[in-house]
This record gives C-alpha cells, structure tokens and sequence, in this order.
C-alpha cells in the first residue's frame, strides 16, 4: 500500500521537481501557494501529465514515461478532494455521491453503497438537496462520501479546509481525522497551515518553488526544519542571516547580536521559534528594550531589541501566556536564547 | 390574410435552429479546447456573418450556391437541384448568419465552465462521455438556451441574405419579412401592419420566453 512519486514538469519560469514515497500514512505537502503542491496531486491524479518520471501506487505503474505508460484518471483510482469539493451543481447530494460508485457498482447496489457512505458521514438527511444548499462543511463531508464510495487506494486531500470559515474549520478537521483513520491507507494532505499539517500529518515534505526542500517525521521536520523557507512555513517568525565569526560564534546579522553555538558547517541563517526565548541568564543572555508589545487573545507577544544591537535591527519576537508577561512586565528585560532553541538554516 | 408566410417564416427558422444547434456547440466545444492561437483565428472567420451587411452575406452565398457557380452548378447537373430560389435556400442564409450567434453563446457558456468538475469526474472514474452530457451540459444549459432562443429569434427576422437568395415568390418563398417589404413596397399599408403585428408579437414572446429561462436558471 505505497505511494512512490518522482516526477518533473516544466512549466513558464517554474519547474516542478518532487520524489517522495509514502505507505499508509498521511504525509503532509507544506508549502506557501505556488510552489507545486496542488500541481503534484494532479499528476498524481493524471489530470496533469508530468513531462517526466514515475509514479507507483501499490505497484502499479500509473505513470512512466520512459515505459511510455500514462493511464488515464478512470484507471488509477484515486481520490482526489478538490479546495471547493468540486460537486456537481446540477445533481443531488445523493446523484453526486452514487457518481462515486459508478465505476465499481451496478444499479441497486450503487445507492445502497452510496446510502452506506453518507449515513457514515452524518448528511444521509441531505441527500435530495442541491450542493447550493449546503454549508461548507456539509459540502465538504458529501465531496469525501463520494470519494469514500469510488474505494480509491489513496486519498488525496488539496487545501481541505481553507474553504470553511475558522470556527467550522476545527471541528471539519476532527471529523476529517477519524476519516482518515478509518480508511487506513495512505493519505496525501496538501497545506499551508502549519497547525494544520502537524495535527493531522505523521510525515512532512516541504515544498519551495517546486522542489521537495525537507521530508520526513513530523517531529523531526518541525524541530529542524532544514531551511529558511522550512523554517518559515513552520511557523518560526525569528529569522536572521549570519556572519561566521568561527566554530562556535555567528554574528546574526538581522538582529545584530553574536550568538555562541556549535555551528554546522553549511549553516547560514538562524531561527528562534517565539516560544524558545527564555527569560533570565543562561546562554547567550542579553538585555533588551523593549520595542512593542502585541497582545493576542490569550497570550502577548514581545519585541525585543538587544542593548547592544544598532537602532536599525529587527526585533525578536518572545511570545508567552498573558500571566506572565503581567509579572515580567518592564522597559528593560534579561533573556535568554538556549542554544537547543536555537534552529540552524540553509538558504 | 394568407399566412402562408408566417408557417414558412417558422419552418425556415426551426429547420436552421435546429441544425445550428447541434453545429455551434460542436464548433463551440472543440474550439475552447483548442490552442489559443487557433482560438483567435476560428473565432474572427466563424464571427464574421455577425458583422457583415446581410446583402454581402448574400451575394457570397449567391456566388457559391447560384446555377453557374460552382456548388450550385454541381448539384444542379449531378441532382437536378436549384439551390436558389426555393423555400429551403433562406435557410443557408438564415443559417449562416445565425451561426456566430449560437457559436458565442455556448464558447462563452462552455469556458465559464468549471474544469475542475470534469477532472473531479475522472478521478471518480466516469466516462468522459458521461461527463461531457450529464454534468458540462447541464452546467451550460443556460447559455447554451439562450443562445437558441436568440438564433431563432434572428432566424424570425432574417431579411438581407434571404431575399437575395430565395427572393419573393407569394406562397412559394415569401417569408414575414420579405412579405411585409413587399406590402410596403406596393403600398398596401394595412396588411403590412398586420403583418409587422404578427411579428412584433412572436419576437416579443420569444424575448420574455429567454428572459423567464435566465430567471428560473438563476433560481437553480
């Protein structure tokens, strides 16, 4: 039950380049819009056809262009959940989700099956209005009934939530969760909401005008992202470039300070997450004025500039729970960047 | 009043509905999918007969279609058929200028459409041909309704190109249009009023008809 893709597809000013495999599990596509993720799914799909590579899913051969195979999108059964559901305007709730069933089941059977996935997913009532007349996440729930029923080999799900209004968002994306565990092979998630992909992903590709930057454990891609454009998309908004000064000194450009860390030959940029600042002494401790404070509903955000620091530097950013920044509270304040906080970037 | 006419009007502007229909939406289908350049090319020639003069619409239909010209010459000697001045000659004329207009309609109707439903079809395994009748067509109903309702309605009133190629034969080839020149023209006022009545009347019903179609379209 894998998915082994390496393709390349040029296009005007852009080319898409990505290899990754995935095998009963759901790995997550990040990156910003534009970079190829979408284009992927639909390669995937044989929407698109790539002007080069493979791709395998449970070793069958969907695409190769050297064997000169490009089976057709009826063929390779996969589920493909498009940003606006893509339901067919003119047909019922119930017509759109027995279209799902077309290709395996006959008459009867077809709208027991059809019946069966949207009873699963809570809309069975909905099933003689128009997909006009639904909510976003009742749109959302008959757009997966339809895939359900196709019984495709991998679900691939594009943008999925960004359609819904935020409160709806969180509760579509737990329903989503037990959908996919439910089908239990491997899931295709494209996003650029990093909260998003780490809830729900167990494998992280990042992507960047078209090339796969970093892929791996969600864990590990998050805590070393790799890359500046990574480190971005994982949500890290501290970033600076560096002057090596040796071994263990980098002079972080950006913020204007030297910071002391066992540096990685190739390393030539910094990220500190907003939560990593400590306050306090400790390693590479300075004292900062305090630039702005930003208060979000349940926390503050903090910037800082460095004593030391030139008036044109970019503030870093600490965010912490609103208690403590109550008790902390001042024009001035010591902190801290413990070097295990501290992520070491590429480009 | 004999109304002739008016039933040969109708049949003239049924007969090329009809066969418009089915030749714009092919023509409009394909089209859409092509190359761009392809695209700009097509559309300038196939849009033609909607700008120029129905008269000069009619004098190149003449030069093809005529007794001694060559089409006109090779159904007549293979056939024994005069292809002008027959009822059925207006409808070359009423079909050729309402082509761009059915044309359009449905391009236009055809590119709004979603592609993404198409490809969302695939992936779920239908047939290209289940796709292309059961969720593009509908999706392009209503253009592709008006744009019928308006290539009849032109049909109705075609006047330029058929009388140079039917000409005006009471109860052979006379339409409404052609008839109520031919009133005028020998000044019997009255029946040509009645006349120009009579087509007031079915191009208003074939107007409100579009307009109640849109209407109930955009209820959906």
């Amino acid at each position: 039950m894998a998915l082994k893709v390496d393709i390349e597809k040029k296009f005007k000013g852009f080319c898409l380049r990505v290899a990754f495999e995935a095998e009963n599990e759901t790995l997550a596509l990040l990156g910003a819009s534009g970079c190829g993720k979408s284009m992927t799914l639909r390669c995937i799909a044989g929407i698109e056809r790539p002007d080069r590579g493979r791709i395998l899913l449970d070793g069958v051969t969907l695409f190769d262009s050297e064997k000169r195979i490009n089976l057709p999108p009826q063929q390779r059964r996969v589920g493909l959940m498009f940003q606006h559901y893509a339901l067919f305007p003119q047909m019922t709730v119930g017509k759109n989700v027995a279209c799902g069933a077309q290709r395996s089941l006959r008459g009867k059977e077809k709208e027991r099956a059809a019946e069966e996935a949207m009873r699963a997913l809570g809309i069975l009532e909905l099933k003689d209005r128009l997909p006009s007349q639904l909510s976003g996440g009742q749109q959302q729930r008959a757009a997966l009934a339809r895939i359900l029923v196709s019984d495709p080999k991998i679900l691939m799900l594009d943008e999925p939530f960004s359609a819904l209004d935020s409160h709806l968002r969180f509760r579509m994306e737990q329903e989503t969760r037990q959908v996919i565990r439910r089908f239990g092979k491997t899931v295709l998630l494209v996003s650029h909401d990093r909260d998003e992909v780490y809830r729900m992903a167990d494998k992280v590709a990042i992507l960047r005008e078209g090339q796969v930057e970093r892929i791996g454990p969600r864990d590990e891609v998050f805590s070393d992202p790799g890359t500046r454009a990574g480190c971005v998309l994982t949500g890290c908004k501290n970033v600076s470039s560096i002057r090596r000064i040796d071994a263990s000194h980098a002079l972080a450009l950006d913020w204007g300070v030297t910071l002391t860390l066992p540096l990685r030959p190739d390393t030539d940029a910094l990220g500190i997450r907003m939560h990593a600042v400590r306050p306090g002494e400790g390693e590479n401790t300075f004292r900062c004025r305090v630039a702005e404070v930003i208060e979000n509903p349940f926390s503050f955000t903090v910037m800082l500039r460095p004593l030391t620091a030139p008036e044109n530097a970019v503030p870093i950013g600490w965010e912490m729970e609103k208690p403590v920044w109550k008790q902390l509270r001042a024009e001035e304040i010591t902190v801290h960047l413990p070097v295990d906080g501290i992520l070491q970037l590429k480009g | 009043m004999d109304l002739y006419p008016l039933w040969n009007s109708l049949r003239i502007a049924g007969i090329s509905t009809a066969v418009i229909f089915f030749l714009g939406i092919l023509a409009a289908y394909y089209i859409a999918k092509g190359p761009r350049w392809l695209k700009g090319v097509l559309d300038v020639i196939l849009t033609l007969p909607l700008v120029l003069p129905p008269t000069v619409v009619g004098f190149l239909l003449l030069r093809m279609l005529g007794p001694r010209r060559p089409l006109g010459a090779f159904f007549l000697e293979r056939f024994g058929l005069r292809l002008t001045m027959t009822w059925w000659s207006a409808i070359f004329a009423t079909a050729v200028v309402i082509f761009p207009l059915m044309y359009r309609t449905c391009r236009g109707a055809f590119e709004s459409f979603d592609e993404t439903l198409a490809d969302a079809g695939k992936t779920l395994g239908l047939s290209n041909t289940y796709i292309f009748w059961r969720v593009r067509m509908p999706a392009c109903r209503p253009g592709i309704l008006a744009g019928t309702v308006l290539s009849f309605a032109r049909a109705l009133g075609e006047y330029g190109a058929t009388s140079m190629i039917a000409g005006y034969t009471p109860g052979r080839t006379a339409t409404i249009s052609t008839t109520v020149y031919q009133l005028w023209r020998t000044n019997d006022d009255g029946l040509a009023l009645r006349w120009v009545l009579v087509n007031v009347a079915i191009s208003f019903a074939v107007l409100l008809a579009v307009n109640l179609l849109e209407k109930r379209e955009r209820r959906r």
